[in-house]
Order: structure tokens, then sequence, then C-alpha cells
């Protein structure tokens, strides 16, 4: 932690929100997710859609740009840029 | 315009009528014989910080006065029958939106584009009946140039009493004969303004009615209301699935006219007492009409004269009750029979109505009404 | 993290009772929808002063989601109903919402006048290159040769291109972006609502039910990979450069920002003349 790797200090991350019944299975989001970390979930919400889900890895984390929630013709999912930890 | 007393068309007077009603919005086309009106108001509005706007055709027309009333105005605007056939499918949308305007038609012959310059009052039923669907409007009709403006006040009276489009049915001839017309002073004559909303925006259902009619939020009152031609429930959201928000809203519409058919019913009886005959009719031809009814009384005939001031909604109640005392309706009007079906359909075969037409481009003369009047036997 | 959530944050600015919206999956109209409320979003614009006018076609609904004053008229007639509201309450940001065939059909006249007359409205104008609501009829915008239920043996008519349509007529700011291009589209949808003066700005959009699906493009997605393997932006061109074709690039970007007196500016001068 503190300031031994400096890149992932300045990177900015985010905390997707997904409002699953509002999903229409349009992969949107999916695809043009510029880290890629988003994918088709095996659940089902009310209408029988599969609702995107989080898969972050070491290397691939939301970067919170905002671009699902542009994208998504469903406002079924947005972010929120994660409080920076450890920024002291 | 400086005086009280004008020496004015009938045109002129509506257009000024208007404006002493507070009309400030006019958008309208051209079209024999009704571009008088535009072009005086093109004059006039500016003056009166009023908006002219001449749209490219009719359609656009009548959407912006739709929009205008919307936006918070009284607005206005004036064609004849090719115009009015295309101001059908928005006058539809002013009556499913319940939107208060006024429209004039100076009814020449018809059909299509018939005869431009003269004489026709061939509209009336398509005052009615113009648009698809279930709804009803308030049409009226000046026999005089004071009338043309006296009774336009009282057609946006109505217009923003009941929230309906009001249809101004003038015919060429009233709208271009010139007599004197008195303008009142300021607070000569009631104007009556729409009824607001006055509860806080949270708890305002744009179309659930107050005594028949939903007051009226326009744009930027705060209310955010949504307005939509679709069948909508009193919030103004879209129900185009249940049959039970289609009921609803059609009678309400409807019902808001026909319920009030009396109070809005404005007739003129003339020697009708003790009258055994009736010459029923409106607009230029009862000023024939009356002639006639004069000149056959002065010999010993008893009829009389049922001038109608509003077309619509019909007074069918009045012809049924006064079907019990006249033995025959004699109907004269500028077309092949229209005000004639209702009259008929009104009296239930209690009387004989009978057709006294004339084609368009022509006025009935008085000596053929009365030709008409003498001709009909005692105790018929 | 991921969470579970039951509001959007745009939500403040929809009629959120009415949401999830009536659109099929993959249809563009929501992320013009989405663009629009950030826009007002970020100019600030209130709700009681923005009024939202639509006419008949899967755009017109967008008018029904907006939460504010919102009007939705005849087929074609968006136009002259903006056009009366902005005259008789100028105060209002009066926004015309509507899709191809409403705006350029049957509402064609309409578009060229207010443009001609400089009606300080802004027009967004969604192409779709069909009637979507109606089942997938050919329209003005549909490409030559594309397979609508009226052109089944493909499209024989030339489309308009129309950046180009409104440009002649005399728009003051004309600017095309996909649904792709949310956050530019964002952006020339502030613009144009900032402009005095007739503004319009089309956004491709995708309909994949009823255009995509016949023209083997058959999920939005496929329509979207499209506009990101072919679209050009060319700031500036002349819009007549820009005419839409199946084989060629989408060109998208701002195209016209002039300035001109608008009807509204040259009406109050006449007020003033009149009452000499």
């Amino acid at each position: 932690m503190g300031f031994a790797i400096e890149e992932k200090e300045a990177q900015v991350h985010g905390n997707i929100f997904i409002i699953k019944d509002r999903c229409k299975e349009c992969g949107f989001c999916i695809e043009f997710c510029p880290e890629g970390v988003l994918r088709k979930s095996e659940k089902f919400n009310s209408k029988g859609y599969h609702p995107p889900e989080l898969v972050e890895t070491e290397t691939k984390k939301c970067i919170a740009c905002g671009f699902c929630s542009m994208i998504c013709p469903d406002f079924a999912i947005f972010v929120e840029k994660e409080e920076n930890e450890g920024k002291d | 315009m400086k005086g009280r007393i004008n020496f004015w068309n009938g045109d002129i007077a509506a257009a000024e009528g208007a404006i002493y009603a507070g009309c400030n919005f006019f958008a309208g086309y051209p079209i024999t014989p009704a571009s008088d009106i535009a072009e005086h108001l093109a004059l006039r509005m500016p003056q009166e910080d009023g908006v002219f706007v001449q749209m490219e055709d009719e359609l656009a027309s009548m959407a912006a006065i739709l929009g205008a009333s919307w936006g918070g105005a009284k607005a206005m605007t004036a064609t004849s029958g090719p115009g009015f056939s295309l101001m059908q499918e928005n006058i539809g949308l002013g009556a499913i939106t319940e939107t208060p305007c006024v429209v004039v038609d100076v009814q020449r012959a018809g059909p299509s584009t018939g005869m431009p310059t003269l004489v026709g009052q061939g509209d009336i039923m398509q005052a009615r009946w113009g648009s698809h669907g279930d709804y009803e409007t308030i049409a009226i009709s000046p026999s005089s140039p004071q009338e043309s403006f006296d009774l336009i006040v009282r057609a946006f009276n109505l217009s923003e009493k009941y929230r309906v489009p009001v249809i101004f049915l003038m015919d060429e001839c009233v709208a271009h004969m010139s007599e004197r017309v008195v303008v009142p002073p300021k607070e000569g004559m009631p104007i009556v303004e729409r009824l607001l909303p006055d509860g806080p925006p949270d708890k305002y259902l744009p179309f659930k009615p107050v005594n028949d009619i939903a007051p009226m939020a326009t744009a930027g009152m705060g209310y955010k209301v949504h307005v939509t031609g679709l069948t909508h429930n009193e919030r103004g959201y879209p129900d185009t699935t249940s049959t039970e928000t289609q009921e609803w809203l059609v009678k309400r519409i409807c019902d808001k006219i026909r319920n009030n058919e009396k109070k809005i019913r404005d007739i003129e009886e003339y020697e009708m007492e003790d009258a055994e005959i009736a010459v029923v009719s409106f607009g230029i031809t009862a000023r024939s009409a009356k002639a006639a009814v004069k000149t056959a009384r002065k010999k010993g005939q008893r009829v009389g004269l049922i001038r109608l001031k509003t077309i619509w909604p019909f007074p069918s109640s009045y012809f049924e009750k006064v079907s019990e005392d006249i033995k025959k309706f004699m109907v004269a009007e500028i077309n092949y029979g229209q005000i004639k079906f209702e009259v008929e359909r009104s009296v239930h075969g209690k009387a004989e109505v009978e057709l006294l037409p004339k084609f368009g481009g022509a006025v009935h003369k008085p000596e053929e009404i009365y030709k008409k009047i003498k001709g009909v036997k005692n105790g018929v | 993290m991921e969470y579970e959530a039951e509001y959007h944050p745009m939500d403040k600015y929809l009629r959120a009772d009415r949401i999830p919206h009536i659109w099929c999956p993959g249809c563009g109209l929501g992320i013009v929808l989405d663009s629009f409320l950030h826009a007002i979003d970020e100019l600030g614009i209130g709700m009681d002063d923005l009024a939202v006018v639509s006419g008949i076609g899967c755009t017109g609904r967008i008018a029904g989601y907006v939460d504010c004053d919102s009007y939705h008229t005849t087929h074609g007639r968006a136009i002259p109903f903006a056009t009366g509201l902005k005259l008789a309450n100028p105060k209002m940001k009066v926004v015309v919402i509507s899709g191809d065939g409403d705006l350029f059909a049957i509402g064609g006249n309409h578009l060229i006048h207010a443009a001609r007359r400089n009606i300080d409205i802004t027009v967004i104008g969604v192409n779709n290159y069909n009637y979507g609501m109606t089942g997938g009829q050919q329209g003005p915008t549909t490409p030559l040769g594309a397979k609508t239920t009226t052109s089944p043996y493909g499209n024989i008519e030339h489309p308009f291109n129309l950046c180009h349509v409104a440009h002649a007529s005399g728009a003051v700011y004309v600017a095309r972006w996909t649904v792709l291009h949310a956050v530019r589209l964002k952006n020339s949808i502030k613009e144009a609502l900032e402009k005095n003066g007739f503004s319009f700005v089309e956004v491709i959009a995708a309909c994949p039910t009823t255009y995509g699906r016949r023209n083997k493009m058959p999920t939005g997605l496929d329509e979207m990979r499209y506009y990101r393997e072919h679209s050009t932006v060319r700031h500036g061109i002349d819009p007549s450069q820009a005419d839409i074709e199946i084989g060629k690039d989408i060109v998208v970007g701002k195209f016209i920002d002039i300035e001109k007196p608008t009807y509204s500016d040259a009406f109050e001068e006449l007020r003033k003349r009149a009452k000499e």
C-alpha cells in the first residue's frame, strides 16, 4: 500500500449499481465497457432477462468511466466513484 | 381601434371581438373568405402584445393554436371549408386533450374547392362530426357583424369554461357585409378565464374534473403535465388497453357538453308565441327568413322564426318541446339538408319537417321563403 | 464492487413510475433519452421551464417519460405545436423529440418552415431508417436497397439526408451522431439547447426489432457494432456531403453552427414598430 505502486494510487475505481429488473439484456454495457469487467450473469430478472454482473480481476477493475451508464438504454446501471482508500 | 361605433364587416368584427375577449395568439393560413381575419390580426396583434404568425398550412395552424393554448394563451385560427377539412385531425386532438381554442370557419360553397368567393352553409355537420371518434364541440353562428363581435366573445368564454375547441361558424355573407358594430367598454361584457389548479403539483391530476371540468395547468406553471392524444387516465398517462379508461374518457369529454346543453344553448325566438309553423334558420339565411316571417304574419299566418345562434350542441330537447305546438318546421339553409336532419331527429315524427335549400353561391330571398310559407295549407 | 439498486440518479428527471419503458431490448431510444437528460442536468435547465413536444412513433413516446410539461401530439405536427407553444410562452425551453417519419415525411413541410423562420426550438430527430412503431415500413430515410415491410424487394427510393434538409431550410445548428456516441451526442444536445434559433440534432438509433432484423443486424448490439466500425467524425463539413448509404461510413459530427436573428427577435422588433 502507501506509495509503493504509483499507477494504482492515481487510478480511480468505481462501484457498479444494477437495477436488475429494468435490464433488457441488450448487451451494450458488456460490449462497450472499456475495461471489459462486465459479463452476462446466469441469474434471471423478473422478466426473464440476464442482467450483467461485475467481474473484476487483479489487473482489470472498473475505472468509473460511466460509459455503461451512458450507453444503457434502460436506466438499469450506474457507477459511483469509489472512495479512494489509503490515499494518505 | 378608436371609437365605440364602427362600420365593420363580419370578418373584422370577429377579429376585433377576439381581441376584446382576450385572444392573444393567432395562427392561420390565407383562404377566401377568411383571409381578412388573418390580415386584420397581422396588423392588430402586435399592437395588442399578441402573436400573429402565418403558418405553412391549416394543419400547422391548428397545431400551433393548440400549442399556444397549452402555453397559456387564448388562441384562434380562421379558415373556410377546405382548410377546415385539413384541421379536423387536430380538432380531435384538441377535443381529447381538452384544449380551449376558437376555430373560425367562414363557410363558402363546397364541397372541395367549390365557390371560393361565395356563401355556403354546408359545414354544419362537419363542425360536429369532422374528426374521427366520439367527442363534442360547441358551434356558434352569428347573423350580423355585430353578432360576429358579440358571439365570438361568447365563443372564447365557452371554450375556456368547457375546455373545448369552439367552432365559430360564420358564412361568407355575414363575413363580407359591413354594418354598424358597437364595441362595448372594457368591462362591458363578461370575459371567462380557464379554471387553474391551486393545489400542490404532486397532488394535481390534470384530467380529473372539478364540477365537470378539470382545472388546466399550462406550460411553465410548475405542474409538469403530460398531455397526449392517446386515451389517457386522470394523470394524463396513456392507458391504451383499458376499456374502463376509454369509457370514462369518452363519456367525460362528451357529457361535459351534452349535460350542459341547456346552458350553452342560445336561440332567438321571433313571433313564436302562438305559431303553428316555424321557420328554422341561422347565419345570413335567418335574416331573409325573418323578413319572410314578418310578411307572413302581416298576412295572418301563425308563423314564427327559430334562429339558432348555437348550432352544436344541437338543442334537441328544445325542438322536442316546441314540436308539441308546431305542426311544421321549415328549415332554410344554404346546403342540401344538414340542420334539417337534426330537426327531424329531434321532433320524433311529431311534426312535418321541410327543407328550403339553397345550394351555395346565393342567399335565400325573403320572397322565396315567404312563398313557401304561404303555400302551407292551414291545419297541416 | 457490485450493488443492487432500486433507483437511478436520472430518475429525478423521469416519470419513474413508468420505467421500465416500452422500447425493445437493444433500442437506441433509451440512450437518446439518457443523453438528453444528462444535457438538461449539466446545463441546469429547471424541469419547470422545459417543455418537450413529440409526435407519433416510438420516438414520440419519449415525451411520456420526461418529468416536465410534455405534449404527445398528432403525427407530424409536433413542430407547429411547439411553434405555438414557444411563441405564446417564450420563457419555456421548447424541445421537439420525434422520429424520422414524423419529422420528415408527414411533418416535413412543418420542419422546413420552422427552420426557415428560425423559430427558437431544438429538434432532436431520431433516425432509425424505418417506421418502427407500425412494424417496420419504409420511410424517408430508409437507405437505398434496404429491406422493409413495404419494400420487400429492397427500397428503390433515395433517402433524405436529414442534416442537409435542415441546413438547406435554414437551421442554425446541425449535428449528427449515432447512439453509440452517447457522450458527444449529449454535448451536441447541450450546444443545440443553448443555441438561439432552430437547432437540429440527428441521432442514428438502433432499431433491431423492425429494421435491423430485416437488414442483417438482428440485435441492437449488431447495429451498435456497425456504428463502431462504420462511423467517421467530420466536423464542419457541408451536410450535403454526408449522405447515408449502405456500404459507406456514416458521417457524424457538428456540421453547422451559425448565428441568425430568430423569429422571436424579429417579432419583438416588429411589435415595437407596430405600436409607434
